[in-house]
């Protein structure tokens, strides 16, 4: 085994060579462990880090330096917010229905760690190699919903409410383009396994690579999965469920000391495995951008792409203000959903026009043509003026 | 098109964050404890006592008339009139203050107390940085705390101060006049008759 297929497999090595210390019957219940244990390190690390990379950016992109106190360069920022969350006090209000309510944030944050198993993070380095993988993820996904609701209700109290009913229109209303944006992937490989859509899209036609996103089904797919993506984890612009001006905090109000936290972990872990997912269905998952790159371990590249992912949302966080509830949801249901619905024609048109260049002409003429009409078609029925009122004046 | 003023958008953040690494005219915030900006010149938060010359305690211009601790909304001052007398800037026997205290943790700054106050003696600060680990005794200051020098006066709100001095110092012309005046008539009296032993001065500020 070469010295760069070593580096590749390193941490599959690491696991045989622990796991081989124990007995036979016992080896794959410890290599699943290490594997979980693994997981529920490193994410959560990233997201330490995502933090306070995060309050940088937004800072920088206002003209301000961010954080810059704690450690160096304010590196250490997520240690001190991590202890100031564990030291404070954890008011559960006294109407609250206390067992939902502590219930809410670990079910979040379980429930998003499930979807962890699926993601291949590199070559053979994925927890469960399920044939229904991407099934399992999006079911799982669908299961934050309940956990947010459920805080929203047990805290009783009325921006809780108000933030969860938003949280859950908005996460139900998304789900189906995210669903319909991603099955052109799996229409494509013919498989619902991670692991074999990644494998589908490690060739090279020179040197560039096959992935999705570099075709006109995949690169509106693409699209089409980012913003269904940041309205799924509540990413700003669609951060009407948590709307600091107009919720408080929405459904996470009434928390305070490590739930909060925990649900602030969950919120960007589920923005993280979500952004794994997009790079594995678009982004050829762990392959290098170039063939002449492949010296590279597979991981090193997911999580290239993974921060890559990660700076895209801040910068735009940083850009976009918040939408209207009646805005996200016309975007939702009048523009995401035929444009999702029309990429899966096209992707199927791409497969029965046979190989050319005429099936590259078609299929991006096509979803152009439907673009530029759907954003006409609905930025001209936008009633921007001054509101009228019937009966009240 | 749609998503184009996004993507304009997106232009202008980028040119942000790029900028701020390259230029420092950008930044638009200070490093607070080692930077500063200089207040200007109308800042105003919590009151203090004026004073003339060098001893705070002797040259208070306060003389305990309570009209400020009346008018307080949030009633933070607390004032104890002395039982003897000191010469006030005129010259004129005054009491003063045996106690004043204001409550910096119940004071709103709302400045009613400097626009009643007809001796020009209490004065707002601009001073902010009153954080103290005792939370109960730490935010009362008595007078020898409140009390500031006329100079430090000058020094936080110059136009205000130079308007302040020369009305005090017309004020006491215009009392040394009288005073002079009513002299001149004693002593022409009491050239001709017994005088009484004090003229009457007016109250400055009245």
């Amino acid at each position: 085994m070469s010295l760069t297929a070593k580096l590749d497999q390193i941490f599959v090595l690491l696991q045989h060579w622990i796991s081989g210390f124990f007995p036979l019957w016992l080896q794959p219940a410890v290599g699943t462990i290490l594997a979980v244990i693994a997981i529920v390190a490193t994410f959560p690390g990233i997201f330490a880090v995502t933090t306070v990379l995060e309050r940088k950016g937004l800072g920088r992109m206002q003209n301000r330096l961010g954080p810059n106190r704690v450690g160096p360069l304010g590196l250490l920022q997520p240690v001190a917010d991590g202890i100031k969350s564990l030291t404070k006090e954890d008011i559960v209000p006294a109407s609250a229905d206390a067992v939902v309510h502590f219930l809410a944030p670990v079910v979040l944050v379980a429930a998003i760690f499930l979807g962890f198993a699926v993601l291949p993070v590199g070559r053979n380095m994925v927890l469960m190699n399920m044939d229904a993988g991407l099934l399992f993820f999006f079911a799982i996904g669908a299961s934050t919903e309940l956990s947010i609701f459920m805080a929203g209700w047990s805290s009783r109290n009325k921006y809780s409410l108000l933030g969860a009913m938003r949280a859950v229109a908005q996460m139900i209303s998304y789900e189906v383009p995210l669903l319909l944006s991603s099955v052109v992937a799996v229409m494509m490989t013919g498989s619902l396994s991670t692991v074999k859509i990644v494998e589908a899209q490690s060739g090279f036609t020179g040197i560039f690579p096959h992935w999705y996103v570099f075709t006109p089904w995949g690169f509106a797919g693409f699209v089409l999965f980012v913003i269904a993506a940041l309205a799924e984890t509540n990413r700003s612009p669609f951060d009407l469920p948590e709307g600091e001006s107009e919720l408080v905090a929405g459904y996470f109000t009434e928390y305070s000391g490590f739930k909060f936290a925990l649900f602030f972990l969950g919120e960007y872990l589920g923005m993280l495995s979500i952004a794994g997912f997009g790079i594995t269905l678009f982004l050829g998952g762990w392959g290098a951008p170039f063939s002449f790159l492949g010296f590279v371990p597979s991981w090193g590249w997911f999580f290239v792409k993974l921060f890559g992912a990660i700076a895209f949302f801040i910068w735009l966080r940083g850009t976009l203000p918040r939408l209207r509830q009646d805005q996200l949801m016309n975007f939702a249901w009048k523009f995401m959903l035929p444009m999702t619905l029309l990429n899966l024609l096209v992707a199927g048109a791409w497969r029965f026009l046979g190989e050319g260049w005429s099936r590259w002409v078609v299929c991006s003429a096509v979803l152009l043509l439907a673009y530029v009409l759907l954003g006409r078609v609905l930025m001209r029925k936008q009633n921007l003026g001054p509101r009228s009122y019937r009966y009240a004046d | 098109m749609l998503g184009e003023g996004m993507l304009k958008g997106l232009a202008e953040t980028a040119k942000n964050f790029a900028g701020s690494f390259v230029s420092k005219e950008r930044l638009t915030t200070v490093q607070y404890p080692e930077e500063r900006i200089a207040p200007i010149e109308n800042t105003r938060d919590f009151p203090f006592l004026v004073y003339d010359g060098d001893d705070a305690m002797a040259g208070l211009r306060c003389v305990a008339c309570q009209i400020c601790e009346k008018e307080c909304p949030p009633k933070c001052i607390y004032i104890v009139k002395s039982t003897d007398k000191k010469p006030d800037f005129v010259g004129k026997m005054q009491i003063y203050p045996a106690r004043f205290d204001i409550d910096i943790s119940v004071c709103m700054s709302c400045q009613i107390c400097v626009e009643v106050c007809p001796f020009e003696a209490i004065k707002m600060d601009t001073e902010f940085e009153l954080s103290t680990t005792d939370r109960f005794g730490g935010l009362l200051y008595d007078r020898e705390q409140l009390s500031r020098s006329n100079e430090h006066y000058h020094k936080i709100h110059p136009t205000e101060a130079a308007e302040v001095d020369a009305r005090l110092a017309e004020e006491k012309a215009k009392a040394e006049a009288k005073a002079k005046a009513a002299a001149e008539a004693a002593a022409a009296k009491a050239a001709a008759a017994p005088a009484p032993k004090e003229a009457p001065a007016k109250e400055p500020g009245a």
